[in-house]
């Protein structure tokens, strides 16, 4: 009956790139014979031809078809049936062309599944999405003068925060309806967009920023600066406004903007839809497949896909929820059967309303869920990078606000030992330290982002009826009960859980279900031997902390004291010991600036006596105090045939004994008068942006490509060489570049000086005799 | 203790440990350790004491340089207003520890000084002879010349440390009749006469390795400095039987050919390393003659050193200068001098051991021939066991073939960045890989030598050259080739293993392992240095050197095929000779008697003859 009513018919899908609509493609294309498609898809850059291509029918929902009718009768088939068709339902008149309204037009059924499905979705983008796409998909019908039968997905959410019964009726006709105007709705939403916006421009919210951005990067220059500042400023105006999508939701008695926007449309379609015939289908949480197009198949990553990959891994430790609460899940392919179902009925003036979950006939506790789920990690663990299986632990529903109370100390904790960290001058090892606090403070955020998003979910105890349903279903002839299977009383549990569900999970998360076999490669040695292969163009080396553990002060010291009488020496070093605090603010603050004000410690000094003296603070001071295994690394790269830069605002003469090391050397140069120094910079030092760009245009006159080019620094106000180059590697970084180069996924190296070196506790030079 | 003036200076002699015998002091790096021995089956070897100074050093080296050995006139005679004269002298490497001022090579200086101010020469170049050891710092110059010479020559240009990787300092002079390549610095071939100052420690020192390995680089050193001539070298201390020797004799012969001019120096010390008195002076009794403030001493050292950081031990043992005294100075002719200067070393030095052991027990000091002012890397610590100790014997090493070696020495993963950047290279690269002598020589030996980073470090900083790990690593080849296990006691796990070794925890552990490769209740030897002894290993069972080991081989050896002809020294198999592992009944347990006195090999006649040995029955 079913294929006979949708036989010949063409049929226009959105959202057909979605998890739902793929199945549906696929549902129909296999199911019903001789239908025509028509994907209304966004066409992105490549067009809506290319898109179906390769984020449809690529995906491996079509391999059964395809396997069936061989390669080519299977692209035939689908250049015979699918006409992808570009629109955009964010745009009014869906931005259709000529041909696509024609083709739209002559649809007799529209399957409307497009919308914004993640539950943290801004209010704005929420409203225009899942609230103005419905409306503008009915407007361009009536402007087109055709009445399609039309299925508009929705969910069971509607229903609102509720407990108890939610039937399948009308939203306008339910005993908890709040009357809201949608058109106000979706006015305040874009008003509070515009509102946020001018509010994240405001002065003081822009120093706050710019306060943030510094503290993350440190002394980065200002463009990095500039960059980071404005991606901080869209996260909040983001952030707000999901917030204000959360609470407004809240306000009115939803769980989140998702379902308040799918109610607000349900309102609007009814409303306006006049002559259209119109059917709902109300899904409940939809996850992997029962049976079709094989068990288990999954598009992305779902709602409780990454709660369950965090509890599998251990990272999840407690989590809100009533134990013998109802957790609704419906596996996908019933419910893109019930939507062939329904669209194939003839549909009445009524809007037809059918809600496709478990709740009301299949009921499943979430402690039974979570009992199963644990078992399966028990016998299917998770195996940390060490090889060891990761026992999970057990859920024992504390209530939300312990939870939340639980996670937001334990982020405070985090965060005040990560500031305490960062407040300390640290690098290396320690500065790791901070960034796996880091890692576990996000850890923590992502545990209480999930809280607060699903939680509404889990602790929800409304029972979604289906009783229209199992009627749709009990109507059917057997042969499409049997093709078109979407009655949620055949769900087992625990087959589904334990055998379908669960290894589909963890196949699509790639996580690691056997220990590696043999010895694995760190990640570390994987991007070593990355950044010493052979194909590399340069690699280029700040010199402070990254091949000597000393800096600029101590060469002076050095320097300046070597032909002092004692008395003197005690007293400069004093004094200088004295300046310290005020040099490594004017550092911190900006590092040319430092070095331009300090340089001006070597006027009068003279020229010939400082090339000896630099000789010897070569042995004395730089060689003792160099990293070995820095030294090894940059005669690496030179075997491996790459060139070797030093690009460091450290002065000429103090590395000019390195330069055999170096095909080249970049550095600070002090202007010379009757041979003596005049303390003032010929050039600006090649700090922060200065020695990215000097490694640009190194590059470019050397005719290398930073690209393929290796830099390795040590603090954040070297970003913008690392971030110029492909390779970038950050050597005993300070505490921001550390937790950087952790999130960004750069090599780390730790190079420590050589055991055993001599240590000097002040930067004064050997006595000359 | 002062040094009872009275009294003549003990040989070394062989105690048998029993029962009675104190624990036996081990030599640990900065430290040290009191170990007890087996009893019934162990014996210590010690050192003699220090053999009297010359009275008046300045008069002996002027008159040895007016009496010259061998073919040579007096050096006065060989001097002329108009002519070049270089003066070389031996590097940091001499003496260990650094001597007390003045250092003898300022004596003999300034007694070859005078002589050319005498004839009015004023072309005079002094070179510190490194080879590829690191530049002299010039508080170092200055401790081994002294301050007079120092600042009459530096200023102007005329004292300076050896460049050997300078083309233009260097030349090559020809070749040997093996193909030896003999280098030598220009200015001391293009001398008129050249005055080598020796300081003769050991009895590896000396004659022509001073000028064909002091004053020449890698070139010529490869030809000698490998596996291959180490492991036909049975021992590198005992010149007839060194092919490392007869290596630089064919290359110091083709310098003499080539008309190049050479007065030899040479003098030698006693063992007086640590004094009569103050606060090292227990380090050269023997333990039972500890006096009570000896052993106060012992103690309050012990707990002191342990307090201190290692770097704050290190300093303290740095500051050290041996108050070595001069016991005889030849000059002259190279080989005849070093005929004598040997005879004068083995004076001091050597001491008759009846077989060879299972077990050779040594505790490794803090000083080698290259962590002077330095740190004694792993590297080094190996070198200094397996290279200079292991190679201190005459006739047949201590311990017999497949036996094995117990030192204890903290053995650090320290490293000094300045002096050996290429032995961090080589502890982190090539020990990684492989230990094996010849498998690194000729994988990496010539990418180090050549790598112009460490030639770089050598020339202008104060590095070693770059080759030089590898030449401290062949230093053990013969040691590595003969020794069934290596046990060093207290070290790095980690840098120990790394080498190839075992570490122990306690030196009790250490014998324990070592029974595993040797047997049950094995012999045990403690070589009880420093101060320096060189042991006479003779059969156990005959009286008198082992026949075969002491046959000098006929003098420059080309003919022996390499590597196989020194492995059995003795007639019979090693296990004739060697002391059997077997258990002793413990009725055995014999008096220690000391073996010396009668049979002392080396030495004025006559001059110890009717001293005995006495054993203090306390404790």
């Amino acid at each position: 009956m079913i294929t006979e009513a949708l036989a010949g018919t063409r049929i226009a899908i959105t959202g057909s790139t979605g998890f739902l609509g793929t199945a549906l493609v696929e549902r129909l294309l296999r199911g019903i014979p001789d239908c025509e498609l028509v994907l209304l898809v966004r066409p992105g850059r490549r067009g809506a031809d290319r898109r179906v291509e390769r984020d449809v029918l690529r995906n491996d929902a079509f391999d059964r078809l395809r396997e069936s009718l061989g390669r080519d009768g299977f692209a035939d088939m689908v250049g015979r049936r699918i006409h992808p068709v570009g629109a955009d339902i964010g745009v009014d008149g869906l931005g259709l062309d000529e041909p696509g309204r024609a083709l739209l037009a002559t649809c007799q059924v529209v399957i409307h599944s497009a919308a914004a499905v993640s539950f943290d979705e801004p209010l704005d983008r929420a409203a225009e999405v899942n609230l103005m796409g419905p409306v503008r998909l009915v407007r361009t019908l009536h402007e087109l003068g055709s009445s399609p039968h039309l299925v508009a997905v929705s969910t069971c959410y509607v229903a609102g925060s509720r407990k108890g019964d939610a039937p399948e009726v009308a939203l306008a006709r339910s005993p908890f309806y709040v009357p809201l105007d949608w058109r106000t709705e979706v006015e305040a939403a874009r008003r509070t967009r515009a509102y946020v916006e001018d509010d994240s421009r405001r002065v003081a919210r822009l120093a706050e920023l710019q306060e943030a951005a510094r503290a993350e990067l440190g002394a980065a220059g200002t463009p990095a600066l500039a960059a980071k500042t404005e991606q901080l400023r869209e996260r909040w105006v983001k952030e707000q406004m999901v917030e204000a999508g959360r609470t407004r939701a809240a306000s009115v008695g939803f769980p989140d903007a998702y379902a308040f926007t799918k109610a607000m449309a349900e309102l609007a379609v009814d409303e306006i839809r006049a002559d259209i015939p119109l059917s709902i289908v109300r899904p409940s949480i939809i996850e992997s497949a029962w049976a079709e197009p094989r068990p288990g198949w999954i598009r992305g990553f779902r709602m409780a896909e990454p709660i369950i990959i965090n509890y599998g891994r251990g990272t999840l430790r407690e989590f809100p929820g009533i134990p013998e609460g109802i957790i609704d899940v419906i596996p996908v392919d019933l419910v893109a059967s019930a939507i062939v179902a329904v669209a194939a009925q003839q549909p009445g003036p009524e809007a037809r309303i059918v809600q496709v979950a478990t709740g009301g006939c299949n009921p499943v506790a979430i402690s039974t869920l979570t009992d199963l789920i644990h078992d399966f990690f028990g016998h299917h663990p998770i195996y940390d990078e060490r090889n060891q299986p990761i026992s999970p632990a057990r859920w024992t529903y504390p209530g939300r606000g312990r939870v939340v109370t639980q996670l937001s100390r334990a982020k405070r904790t985090l965060q005040t030992a990560e500031r305490a960290i960062h407040a300390l001058p640290v690098r290396g090892r320690p500065a790791l330290f901070a960034a796996d606090l880091e890692e576990r403070r996000d850890e923590v955020e992502k545990a209480m982002g999930y809280v607060t998003l699903y939680g509404n979910y889990v602790e929800c105890e409304a029972i979604y009826g289906v009783d229209q349903l199992l009627a749709l279903w009990e109507g059917l002839p057997a042969e499409d009960q049997e093709a078109f299977a979407f009655d949620p009383r055949v769900i087992d549990w625990r087959t589904y859980v334990y055998d379908i569900h669960l290894p589909s999970v963890l196949a699509q998360g790639r996580v690691k279900t056997a220990p590696s076999p043999g010895p694995t490669t760190s990640r570390a040695a994987r991007l070593r031997s990355q950044v010493l292969a052979p194909e590399r163009h340069m690699a280029a080396f700040d010199l402070e902390n990254t091949l000597i553990a000393s800096n600029v002060v101590a060469s002076w010291g050095y320097l300046a004291t070597r032909r002092l009488p004692r008395a003197d020496r005690v007293r400069l070093i004093g004094r200088t010991l004295l300046q310290v605090p005020g040099l490594l603010a004017l550092d911190r603050r900006d590092r040319s600036d430092f070095l331009r004000s300090f340089y001006r410690r070597y006027e009068d000094a003279p020229v010939d006596q400082i090339d000896e003296d630099s000789l010897d603070m070569f042995s004395d001071l730089i060689l003792s105090k160099s990293f070995p295994a820095a030294v090894r690394r940059v005669r690496e790269h030179r075997k491996a045939g790459h060139r070797t830069v030093l690009i460091t605002g450290a002065l000429d003469f103090v590395v000019e004994p390195l330069r055999p090391l170096f095909d080249d050397i970049v550095a600070a140069e002090l202007a010379v008068e009757r041979g003596a120094y005049t303390g003032e910079l010929t050039q600006v030092p090649p700090t922060g942006e200065t020695r990215a760009a000097a490694l640009r245009a190194y590059a470019a006159a050397e005719g290398l490509e930073l690209a393929q080019s290796v830099a390795y620094a040590d603090s954040t106000s070297d970003l913008p060489m690392l971030e110029a180059v492909g390779f970038p590697v950050a050597v005993n970084p300070e505490a921001k570049l550390a937790s950087l180069a952790r999130k960004r996924g750069w090599l780390i190296e730790t190079f420590d000086r050589a055991p055993g070196a001599p240590r000097q506790l002040l930067p004064v030079g050997s006595v000359r005799r | 203790m002062p040094k009872d003036s009275h009294r003549h200076p003990r040989p070394g002699f062989v105690l048998e440990v029993d029962r009675s015998t104190p624990p036996i002091l081990f030599h640990h790096g900065e430290g040290f350790r009191l170990e007890k021995l087996p009893a019934g089956r162990s014996r210590v070897i010690y050192p003699g004491e220090p053999l009297d100074g010359l009275a008046n050093p300045d008069a002996a080296i002027r008159d040895a340089l007016e009496n010259p050995l061998g073919d040579s006139e007096p050096l006065s005679a060989l001097l002329r207003p108009d002519m070049k004269l270089t003066i070389a002298f031996d590097d940091i490497s001499l003496p260990l520890p650094p001597m007390r001022r003045p250092d003898i090579r300022q004596r003999v200086i300034e007694a070859v000084l005078d002589a050319a101010a005498a004839a009015g020469l004023d072309d005079v170049h002094l070179i510190a002879a490194l080879a590829l050891h690191r530049r002299m710092t010039e508080d170092e110059l200055r401790h081994a010349v002294g301050d007079r010479v120092y600042d009459a020559f530096a200023p102007s240009g005329n004292l300076y440390n050896l460049d050997a990787e300078d083309p233009d300092q260097m030349v090559v002079v020809g070749e040997t009749d093996q193909g030896e390549v003999v280098q030598i610095n220009r200015r001391a071939a293009e001398s008129d006469l050249v005055v080598y100052v020796n300081l003769n420690l050991v009895a590896m020192d000396g004659g022509w390795k001073s000028t064909a390995t002091g004053l020449s680089g890698y070139p010529a050193l490869r030809h000698h400095h490998n596996p291959a001539t180490m492991l036909r070298s049975r021992s590198f201390m005992d010149r007839p039987r060194s092919e490392l020797h007869h290596s630089n004799w064919r290359q110091g012969r083709v310098l003499r050919d080539a008309g190049i001019r050479i007065f030899q120096i040479e003098t030698t010390v006693n063992n007086n390393t640590f004094g009569y008195d103050g606060p090292l002076a227990m380090l050269q009794k023997r333990e039972w003659e500890w006096t009570g403030r000896d052993r106060a001493l012992f103690m309050a050292m012990q707990a002191g050193l342990g307090r201190m950081s290692k770097r704050a031990r290190r300093q303290v043992f740095a500051q050290w200068r041996a108050p070595y005294e001069l016991t005889s100075v030849q000059a002259g002719e190279v080989e005849a001098v070093h005929e004598q200067t040997t005879e004068n070393v083995m004076r001091q030095q050597l001491v008759p051991v009846e077989g060879q052991t299972d077990v050779l027990t040594m505790g490794l000091p803090y000083i080698c021939p290259y962590n002077v002012n330095s740190i004694m890397n792993p590297v080094l610590v190996a070198c200094l066991g397996l290279g200079y100790f292991f190679n201190l014997y005459r006739g047949r090493p201590l311990v017999r073939e497949g036996g094995v070696l117990i030192m204890s020495h903290p053995t650090p993963w320290d490293f000094h960045p300045v002096h050996h950047p290429s032995y961090i290279d080589f502890f982190e690269q090539v020990l990684a890989e492989t230990t094996d002598p010849v498998e690194m020589s000729q994988k990496y030996e010539q990418q180090f030598a050549e790598d112009e980073w460490y030639r770089h470090l050598y020339r202008t900083s104060y590095a070693y050259h770059g080759v030089h790990p590898f030449y401290m690593w062949y230093w053990c080849a013969h040691a590595l080739d003969h020794l069934g296990a290596v046990i060093v006691v207290g070290g790095d796990a980690r840098a120990v293993r790394r080498m190839g070794f075992r570490p122990a925890t306690t030196f009790q552990d250490a014998l324990e392992m070592a029974s595993d490769v040797v047997g049950s209740r094995p012999s045990v030897t403690h070589f009880h240095n420093p101060p320096l002894l060189m042991a006479e290993v003779r059969c156990a069972s005959r009286r008198g050197p082992c026949a075969v080991a002491l046959a000098r081989s006929p003098a420059p050896s080309a003919a022996r095929p390499s590597g196989s002809g020194p492995r059995r020294s003795c007639a019979g198999p090693s296990s004739r000779c060697a002391r059997p592992a077997s258990p002793q009944p413990s009725s055995r347990r014999r008096r220690p008697v000391a073996r010396a006195p009668t049979s002392t090999p080396t030495g004025p006649g006559g001059r110890r003859a009717g001293w005995r040995a006495r054993r203090s029955s306390r404790r």
